[in-house]
């Protein structure tokens, strides 16, 4: 009958804020509210040398860190496992070749390259990690800045990397691929979006897919000690296409309306 | 100087954040986000977090009430299937587990408070007692007030239990009010989507007041389910319409006060 405890559809999302650029030495940096889940995803962009198999393209690296803050199950190194686990789940979405433009983070083949370190902080729990990073680590790569390079080579054959001086004369990222997660959770017969705590509590099993803005399906996941019937994973994989479409427009809708502010934007950051 | 003080520049400040009441020479801060206190009399709902056996083989049961120390609930204190004459017998002790388990919900009254703090319960009339089908909603034991009774049945159609220490649980009505069963047969019949409705849009309501610090009683929840009527159940939680429809809330309260 489609009606949660909170009066929410079982495709309705929470409210949700997104804000970039709140972290002033990172390159891009955003922050996600989604009902109590709080999350801070910083992007710092440095020179480094491309992988050996892949000697023309830049590379990504996530790190994920549970803040004591977030619950209290998170103290000391208990948050390690889970910070692993989402860690390794966002090297998975972004593993297949479309999501970002690896070629154009290359700068001198085998040599030189920028390797995109994505810091993700998990400041508070309240339910659906996964969808609520996923939003976070788009708008921070749409928010990130890498400064222009220039190449250039010496009578010896050396050669020099020069940083352009000017701070706004830098190269910004193409997010239009980049695949956002939407987790479904089986409680009971049905499967509902963006879970709270209590629901996630309820739910034995869930799926995570990640979808880009086109409705292409990149990775799966299934997590929980329950099972699936191959049936409902059909179910939940039109289900999470389709929100995951309107997720994307959603988040571009934001985004694009943050641009257009420019620099007269008033940030509420963290003390508003 | 008491304690929850500290000094500061030869000032003394207190430690917590609050209203403040003033008698006579004694001046107190009343916290707004506080653990529960017990004080005998009140009305809780708890969680059942442990079934134990003590020294003297006496069982009873630990609940979580939001306070420091997890709540006691004996077995002696509580009302058996069958009335409340029954003499506890071996086999109840033994058949303990059927009518409550651990993860259970359950109202109750406080008996009486140790000397630590911890709360001891009894279920010994038949209004208290496991709870079935209904939604839980967790404040903060100061923002409920102390009122005459606890149990609601408010007229949009769902029943409210205020527990003094935050857990406020709503459920819909019970057709039949005499249940000889004293609380321990669940009705897990599926409850009707228009009682669903009205119940989510309680505890939107509830939610609504508590981010913006109204005290919760009968009066204040209804009138903010009268204002929230024209809004969808799931917009009530954005803030702008939870800013609105709780100063309307404010206004009729202050209306009906003079």
């Amino acid at each position: 009958e489609d009606l949660r405890v909170d009066g929410r559809g079982c495709e309705d999302y929470r409210c949700a804020e997104v804000e970039t650029d709140v972290v002033s030495n990172t390159s891009g940096s955003a922050r996600v509210k989604l009902g109590h889940t709080d999350i801070l995803v910083g992007v710092k962009a440095e020179m480094g040398t491309p992988k050996l198999e892949k000697p023309d393209e830049g590379y990504l690296e996530f790190f994920v860190d549970c803040s004591a803050n977030a619950t209290p199950e998170f103290e000391g190194r208990g948050g390690e496992e889970l910070g692993t686990e989402i860690a390794n789940t966002l090297y998975r979405v972004f593993s297949s070749e479309n999501s970002v433009d690896l070629k154009s983070l290359c700068i001198n083949p085998r040599e030189h390259c920028w390797v995109l370190y994505v810091d993700v902080l998990l400041l508070e729990c309240g339910g659906n990690l996964f969808d609520a990073i996923s939003i976070a680590v788009k708008a921070a790569l749409f928010n990130t800045r890498i400064p222009k390079v220039r190449v250039l080579e010496d009578e010896e054959g050396s050669k020099e990397i020069e940083l352009s001086d000017d701070p706004y004369d830098c190269i910004r990222l193409n997010v239009d691929d980049v695949p956002c997660i939407v987790t479904l959770s089986k409680i009971g017969y049905r499967h509902v979006v963006d879970a709270t705590l209590q629901e996630e509590a309820c739910s034995l099993a869930s799926l995570l897919i990640s979808v880009t803005s086109k409705g292409a399906l990149t990775s799966m996941k299934k997590v929980g000690k329950g099972s699936l019937d191959p049936e409902s994973i059909f179910e939940m994989m039109e289900t999470g296409k389709r929100v995951g479409k309107s997720l994307h427009i959603a988040l571009q809708k934001i985004l694009d309306e943050e641009e257009s502010l420019g620099t007269s934007r008033q940030k509420v950051g963290f003390l508003g | 100087r008491g304690h929850g003080t500290y000094v500061e520049e030869e000032k003394l400040i207190a430690s917590v954040a609050g209203a403040v009441e003033r008698v006579n020479k004694l001046v107190c801060v009343k916290a707004l986000k506080t653990r529960y206190n017990g004080e005998v009399g009140d009305i809780v709902v708890g969680r059942i977090t442990e079934v134990k056996l003590d020294v003297y083989q006496i069982i009873f049961l630990l609940m979580e009430t939001n306070s420091r120390l997890d709540s006691v609930l004996l077995l002696s204190s509580m009302n058996l299937p069958g009335g409340e004459l029954r003499r506890r017998s071996a086999e109840d002790e033994l058949a303990m587990r059927d009518y409550l388990q651990e993860g259970d919900l359950i109202s109750a009254e406080v008996q009486s408070v140790f000397s630590d703090g911890a709360v001891s319960l009894h279920t010994r009339s038949l209004k208290y007692g496991k709870l079935g089908q209904g939604v839980l909603v967790q404040v903060s034991p100061s923002l409920v007030k102390r009122q005459k009774t606890h149990f609601h049945d408010l007229p949009c159609g769902a029943s409210v239990i205020l527990g003094n220490n935050g857990f406020i649980w709503i459920y819909p009505t019970p057709e039949q009010k005499d249940e000889e069963a004293g609380g321990f047969t669940t009705n897990l019949e599926p409850v009707p989507l228009s009682d669903r409705e009205v119940i989510s849009r309680l505890r939107n309501c509830i939610v609504a007041l508590v981010t913006q610090k109204l005290m919760l009683f009968d009066t204040s929840i209804l009138y903010c389910y009268e204002a929230s009527l024209p809004h969808q159940i799931k917009d009530i939680l954005k803030p702008e319409v939870m800013e609105e429809i709780v100063l309307e809330t404010r206004q009729r309260l202050l209306d009906l006060e003079g």
